[in-house]
């Protein structure tokens, strides 16, 4: 128990929804959510497909603990092949929409095919019929959520949509749930678009049930107790966010400014956590109206927000005089530093457009600054953007183009379609900060050495959810090591990414590893489901997971040699902080990476690596 | 001489009076180490959990060794955490 054991596959070209036992074979190797459907992909999907063909598929998956009793049970993930990578895309949202799902009796959709006009799947409970979208249809995230409630007459259905960035071929397009939480990176929302899917609407009355409900609520129990008393989760996270990071890693010298021109942002200050919590001097409330927690989560890390009513972005603008998803520590670095933008409001209201149209910040931020030093060697010019100069620390130039990027129009059109394709268009292709595709997040991997290999090996692309060394190497979690040496770096990337990749497949929120070893997350999946969960087997599953999307990218085409960086990073040295003067040591790094995973010099898995992982 | 202390999340509460933006210079004794400075400003040890000097970080066994330069900056946080 634990999974709801029934999988909804969806053919959107033919209009059927039926029902089907899910692999419990698979579920015992690949335990659920990114796991288990990356090997439902890896099944059923060509790695060759063109992303946004219907031969591709959109899978919406849970893991055995969404819906439970655990803290942070809520999380569900997309995964598909990635329209902006063309690799195995998963990405993992919270919210309330996961937990919905799971208690309609669903572990997963499979979505295949295209319908011929947008549509959107309605379920109760066992009941699941794809309904006419032509009213929603080039409406927002928000105006569609609020849309389907009224419709349905049902303020507690949950809703999972892609704004008009996903219908419009934005490449970085997301999948919005609860108004503003996202399966945000890679272009997950892109595929949705391309099938003509605009949302999923699901209320669930029948429940999650565990296997042994003593023993479960025992080991929840136990584990949140270690997260309320630890002073990260406990205290750390409520109350200052992940924001809190801007200091932190400005100091340490590895936050990427200006497009990874520098490594330190004169204005970080300016939009940091610290920052979010001050007065305004017009109406004496600060950015920052409360935390926010996703179902289940006992930490509450989420920021809810308010732009300044007399701000240039919302004047005469009532829908945006609102309290909504506030600026985390990746969209704030993306919109902020990468582009040298320090106005706090302004941050705030391109992050409201990022959730109202579902478009991943990160990618977004990260392409403005690739534009804006194109614009600033003259390449780009005023009359490629429709007459914005897009000069660094422009923040109307950066709103500007949210919302137009959020409609497909004008010169958003352009940034629609990632760093990686409009610096070749452009005739620069190494300024996109990016790995196979998918722009870089905020950590700068001169100056935090194992955020480089994690960037170069991550199968979605840079990611620094796949393998936060940035715990360890700066944070001292949970023991702390050189950010500015390579030396061990190889072993610390392996051992996150595969504890990562169980987290990521039982229904977990990865910041609950800030507090939690796998020894407390064992034995709340031991108690929730059927089968022994050892945490060895846990980590063999996260090991087994990354093989398997490792080989989904090889098949694809992908090659050791996509496991790179750009120059700027293996050949500019920082130029200021601990880190001046350093570059990052990929090269000395990957070919122990490669050793220790049990892969070839070339980056294949061995055959006897398969064996073992039973691949 | 003069250093600047920098005091983020739940420490900012025990910056000097006429901090801006989280950091304020102050005036601390030649030589005086790491653990000199948080102990002047009554900062609670538990609380002290990453210590940076000009961005390099300084372990708890250090702090009581590592001495301040004239123009240093010394920022400390509590246990945080992001991503």
């Amino acid at each position: 128990m634990s999974w709801a054991k029934r999988i909804l596959r969806v053919n959107l070209s033919e209009g059927s929804c039926t029902e089907e036992p899910l692999n419990m074979d698979w579920a015992e190797k690949y335990l659920g959510q990114r796991g288990l459907a990356s090997k439902y992909l890896v099944e059923e999907v060509d790695p060759k497909v063109d992303p946004l063909s219907p031969d591709n598929k959109l899978i919406i998956a849970t893991g055995p603990l969404t819906g439970t009793a655990a803290s942070t049970g809520g999380r569900w993930s997309v995964i598909t092949k990635g329209a902006l990578t063309g690799a195995i895309a998963c990405s993992n949202s919270g919210g309330f929409f996961g937990a919905e799902l799971k208690f309609a009796g669903w572990d997963m959709i499979i979505f295949e095919g295209k319908a011929a006009k947008p549509v959107y799947l309605l379920i109760k409970d066992d009941a699941a019929e794809l309904m006419d979208a032509a009213d929603y249809w080039g409406r927002t995230v928000w105006e569609t959520e609020k849309g389907l409630k009224a419709e349905h007459q049902d303020p507690q259905m949950r809703v999972a949509s892609i704004g008009q960035s996903g219908e419009n071929g934005v490449k970085f397009a997301c999948v919005v749930n609860d108004l503003h939480r996202a399966a945000g990176r890679s272009g997950v929302g892109t595929v949705m678009g391309s099938k003509n899917l605009k949302a999923i609407a699901v209320r669930g009355t029948k429940g999650v049930k565990v296997q042994d409900p003593d023993a479960f609520l025992k080991a929840t129990s136990d584990a949140k107790a270690v997260l309320a008393e630890n002073a990260v989760t406990g205290e750390g996270l409520p109350a200052m966010g992940t924001q809190v990071l801007m200091n932190v890693i400005n100091e340490t010298g590895a936050l990427p400014t200006r497009n990874h021109k520098d490594v330190q942002f004169e204005g970080a200050s300016d939009i940091s956590a610290e920052a979010m919590h001050e007065p305004r001097r017009s109406d004496g409330k600060p950015n920052l109206t409360r935390n926010g927690a996703c179902f289940g989560c006992t930490i509450g890390c989420g920021r809810i927000a308010t732009i300044d009513p007399n701000h240039y972005t919302v004047k005469n603008r009532e829908q945006y005089q609102i309290a909504s998803g506030g600026l985390e520590y990746e969209a704030a670095w993306a919109l902020g530093a990468a582009t040298g933008v320090n106005d706090l409001d302004a941050l705030t209201f391109a992050n409201f457009i990022c959730n109202e149209q579902a478009f991943d910040p990160i990618s977004f931020g990260a392409t403005i600054g690739a534009a804006m030093e194109l614009y600033e060697m003259g390449v780009i010019t005023k009359d490629d953007t429709g007459g914005i100069e897009l000069t660094w620390g422009n923040a109307e130039a950066l709103t500007t183009l949210a919302e137009l990027t959020g409609r497909g129009e004008g010169f958003g059109a352009e940034i629609g379609l990632g760093s990686k394709l409009l610096t070749e268009k452009y005739g620069h292709p190494d300024l996109s900060m990016s790995v196979k595709g998918q722009e870089f997040p905020a950590y700068d991997s001169r100056g935090i050495q194992g955020m480089g290999l994690t960037y170069a090996t991550s199968n979605r692309g840079a990611c620094h959810l796949r393998s936060y060394t940035v715990a360890s190497e700066v944070l001292g979690i949970p023991e702390k090591t050189d950010p500015l040496s390579s030396d061990g770096k190889a072993g610390l990337v392996i051992a996150f990414q595969d504890a990562t990749g169980a987290v990521d497949s039982a229904g977990l929120c990865v910041f609950t590893t800030f507090a939690w070893s796998m020894d407390n997350i064992a034995p709340q999946i031991d108690a929730a489901c059927e089968g022994d969960w050892s945490v060895e087997k846990l980590l063999e599953v996260g090991e087994r997971v990354w093989n398997l999307e490792r080989k989904f990218n090889l098949d694809a085409g992908f090659t050791g040699k996509d496991d790179t960086l750009p120059k700027r990073l293996l050949k500019d040295a920082a130029k200021t902080g601990p880190a001046e003067g350093k570059v990052n040591e990929l090269g000395k790094m990957l070919p122990e990476y490669y050793s220790l995973r049990g892969w070839t010099d070339d980056g294949v898995p061995t055959n006897e690596t398969l064996d073992r992982l039973a691949l | 001489m003069k250093i600047t202390i920098k005091l983020f999340a739940l420490l900012g509460k025990y910056l000097p009076e006429g901090a801006v933006k989280n950091q304020i210079d102050i005036e601390v004794s030649d030589g005086a180490s790491v653990q000199d400075v948080i102990h002047s400003l009554s900062l609670p040890a538990e609380h002290c959990h990453l210590v940076l000097v000009d961005g390099v970080y300084v372990a708890p066994s250090e702090r009581d060794n590592k001495t301040l330069s004239e123009g240093q900056a010394l920022a400390i946080w509590p246990p945080v955490a992001g991503g």
